[in-house]
């Protein structure tokens, strides 16, 4: 007979048994040992059927092919760039990786210079490297923006269903907002306008598990921007 | 006659705890632990990249720890500030401690770098600093196997207590000094040291009521990690 | 180009700043907190300027007089970037960040004569009171530099005197008096940036990171100033200095109401 010990949504720390017993499994952030099911991160439990798996509430970024991130220029030799992206290794962008044709013994800083922020796309990863691609929609050195910082598991609430609830804040607020999945978000707009973007951004955040959260933030956003002048719309809404 | 404790715990009595995780919010995981007099705020930077170059394990990540006393935390004279043979020996033994619960490989070529300092000490201190480095690291949502509790017991005339305080250290007829570090789920030991001479018995009978003592602490560090975020959820 | 740096010189050519502060306004959480490590540190006190949080102990002992001032007691001011406040500090012997920090609150402390130390005299030439001042950021999230001399300044009027003990010639830690510390005069250090042709005061970290010129002005309560120490790759102008020395008073002003 196996035995759940937990609830769904409930948060347990690293080493807390979940479950005992066979007819359960263990998923993202949980392992089996013996009968036991046993937590291997500070967690939220999510139950599907018999599979346990936890979202991490914390904790960096772990690299996935083929997400789209947001990352400073921290170091270059002659053929790399090395990213600052938020996780345990710095990501490599290789000079075949850029748009721009880049000549043999140019100064890659000419490209892409210290302290500069780009969007990428991960493109490969393998044990302790990241290599990152700037081949692509979407893909280009950030201008002057406000960035915020958000936990990397919580990126998918901050977009949305299909891209709502980052499409709301854009609307709510005439800004550019690029969500990196490492969590590292870029807003472009009004200083006041990208003030109240960060705080939207925020508050999804510390909310992203709680229920009727799009209703909230609608409210939200209204009550911010009511007797604010509406801007006339342009065609560059940004992108994610 | 039996040694009685000289400020009236019972022998398997823990002074007063508390405990708090996101302390400091520019490190990636934080804690302060306090038990009686004696607190340790431990702090995690990383996983990130670790540099010099030819320090990386293309095998797994690296834990480096280290452990200091603030210069005005002693009892008595100021320590001196800056490592020394004492600090870097604690640093060393914290990261064994925590070790068995870690697992690195997930992090090849990267640091975990963690942090201990004492604001305020009365004994027991490496042990606070790896109870709240362990809390640290799963603040920092590093992979776990489990967390880690370690409290210093000690035998004083034969008899054997838990949690020894500055008092107890400095007891004139000798004591033997025993700083543990235990796995809650499996009961394993993961720090043990002995400064002074006991029996082998009280040896085991330490470990044992180690053990128990250590369950408390434990049941805090889970209430700690879990209550910031209950507290954000809500 | 760095984006960071852009973007607050952005936002200050329109007098804002990141956080919504105005450009001479502190954070609006500041406290003070005394007797932090009452065990083991004679006086101790913790200062947090919004998220940034310093603590700062004072240990005392009896030493020798320097030759020179052989009546004196002896002060001596020590402060240490953590690694664990900052992910961007290192680990190993005191950078001259730190160094810096150590010697601009010491001087703000030394010149003003805060501390009486002729009465810090136990017997002539021989044995004096030594203070010993050490300051540990524990997070920083801007602004060290106030932080730092005020958790400093907290602790020095936390502290009691232990008793000397004349038989042994040494310290008894194990008793302190009520007795606190010979104390005059209180320097509040204010620091102000300069980014491109703006003043600030109370920075966040990415402001620190930012700036052109920063000027450290300690202030007495009849408005004398008695330190100063200029920081940053640029150079002031006469009329910079003026204004950044006004405005280190008037802000030296609302952060004594704190003490």
């Amino acid at each position: 007979m196996s035995n759940l010990l937990i609830k769904d949504r409930d948060i347990v720390v690293p080493g807390e048994v979940l479950a005992e017993g066979m007819d359960y499994l263990p998923s993202g952030g949980a392992f089996r040992e013996g009968e036991k099911i046993i937590a291997s991160q500070l967690g939220l439990v999510y139950l599907a059927n018999r599979v346990i798996k936890l979202i991490p509430l914390t904790g960096k970024y772990t690299p996935k092919r083929g997400d789209t991130i947001i990352g400073r220029i921290v170091e270059m030799t002659f053929s790399n760039w090395f990213v600052d992206i938020g996780c345990s290794n710095d990501g490599v962008l290789s000079l075949r990786e850029v748009p721009e044709y880049v000549e043999k013994g140019a100064d890659l800083s000419t490209y892409y210079g210290f302290n500069e922020y780009i969007v990428a796309k991960i493109y490969k990863v393998t044990r302790g490297s990241i290599d990152l691609s700037m081949k692509g929609p979407g893909l280009r050195k950030l201008g002057t923006g406000k960035l915020v910082k958000v936990v990397s598991s919580k990126v998918p609430r901050i977009i949305g269903k299909e891209g709502s609830m980052i499409k709301m804040i854009k609307d709510a607020t005439d800004c550019r907002i690029t969500v990196g999945q490492n969590g590292i978000v870029w807003i472009q707009g009004e200083p006041e306008d990208e003030f109240l973007a960060a705080e939207t951004i925020k508050l999804v955040e510390r909310k992203a598990h709680t229920e009727g959260l799009t209703d909230e933030i609608s409210k939200f956003l209204e009550t911010k921007t009511k007797g604010r002048k509406k801007k006339p719309t342009t065609d560059d809404k940004g992108e994610e | 006659m039996a040694y009685k404790r000289l400020d009236g715990r019972k022998n398997d009595e823990l002074r007063p705890m508390e405990a708090k995780t996101g302390v400091v919010p520019s490190a990636d995981g934080s804690a302060m632990f306090k038990i009686g007099k004696t607190i340790a705020i431990a702090v995690v930077h990383g996983p990130r990249e670790l540099h010099p170059k030819f320090l990386q394990n293309p095998e797994k990540g690296v834990l480096r720890c280290n452990y200091n006393m603030m210069a005005f935390s002693g009892s008595g004279d100021r320590v001196r500030p800056g490592p020394n043979r004492r600090s870097k020996e604690i640093s060393y033994v914290t990261e064994k401690a925590l070790l068995p619960v870690l697992d690195l490989s997930k992090y090849p070529n990267a640091v975990i770098d963690v942090y201990v300092e004492l604001l305020q000490t009365d004994a027991g201190t490496r042990c606070a600093g790896i109870t709240a480095a362990a809390m640290a690291l799963a603040d920092a949502g590093i992979p776990m196997k489990d967390l880690v509790s370690a409290v210093a017991c000690g035998v004083i005339d034969g008899t054997v207590v838990a949690d020894v305080d500055k008092a107890e250290e400095d007891y004139e007829g000798g004591m033997g000094d025993i700083p543990l570090a235990f796995l809650p789920r499996n009961g394993e030991v993961s720090l043990l040291q002995l400064d002074g001479v006991i029996t082998k018995d009280d040896l085991n009978k330490a470990i044992e009521i180690g053990r128990k003592a250590s369950e408390k602490i434990y049941e805090l560090q889970k209430k700690a990690l879990k209550e910031r975020f209950e507290r954000e959820e809500k | 180009m760095n984006m960071i740096k852009d973007h607050i010189v952005k936002l200050l050519e329109k007098d804002m700043r990141e956080d919504g502060r105005k450009l001479t306004e502190y954070r609006k959480e500041i406290t003070i907190e005394y007797g932090v490590s009452p065990k083991s540190a004679e006086g101790s006190a913790r200062v947090r300027i919004g998220k940034t949080e310093v603590v700062a102990g004072v240990k005392l002992d009896a030493g020798t007089p320097f030759p020179d001032t052989p009546d004196q007691g002896v002060m001596m001011v020590n402060a240490e970037l953590l690694p664990l406040s900052n992910p961007n500090f290192e680990s190993g012997p005191p950078s001259i960040d730190s160094i810096e920090l150590s010697r601009v609150v010491d001087r703000g402390i030394r010149e003003c004569h805060m501390i009486d130390t002729h009465k810090l005299c136990i017997k002539e030439g021989e044995k004096v009171w030594m203070i010993f001042i050490d300051i540990y950021p524990i997070n920083d999230d801007g602004n060290l530099f106030d932080a730092a001399s005020l958790a400093a300044l907290a602790a020095l009027k936390d502290a009691r005197m232990p008793k000397f003990n004349e038989e042994t010639g040494k310290v008894d830690y194990s008793e302190r008096t009520k007795e606190p510390l010979p104390l005059s005069y209180e320097p509040i250090e204010v620091t102000v940036l300069k980014i491109k042709d703006k003043l600030i005061v109370d920075p966040s970290v990415d402001e620190w990171n930012s700036l052109d010129a920063r000027l450290t002005v300690a202030t007495l309560k009849d408005g004398k100033i008695c330190a100063l120490q200029k920081g940053g790759g640029a150079a002031l102008t006469s009329e910079d200095v003026d204004n950044m020395v006004e405005l280190a008073i008037e802000k030296g002003k609302e952060l004594r109401k704190l003490l």
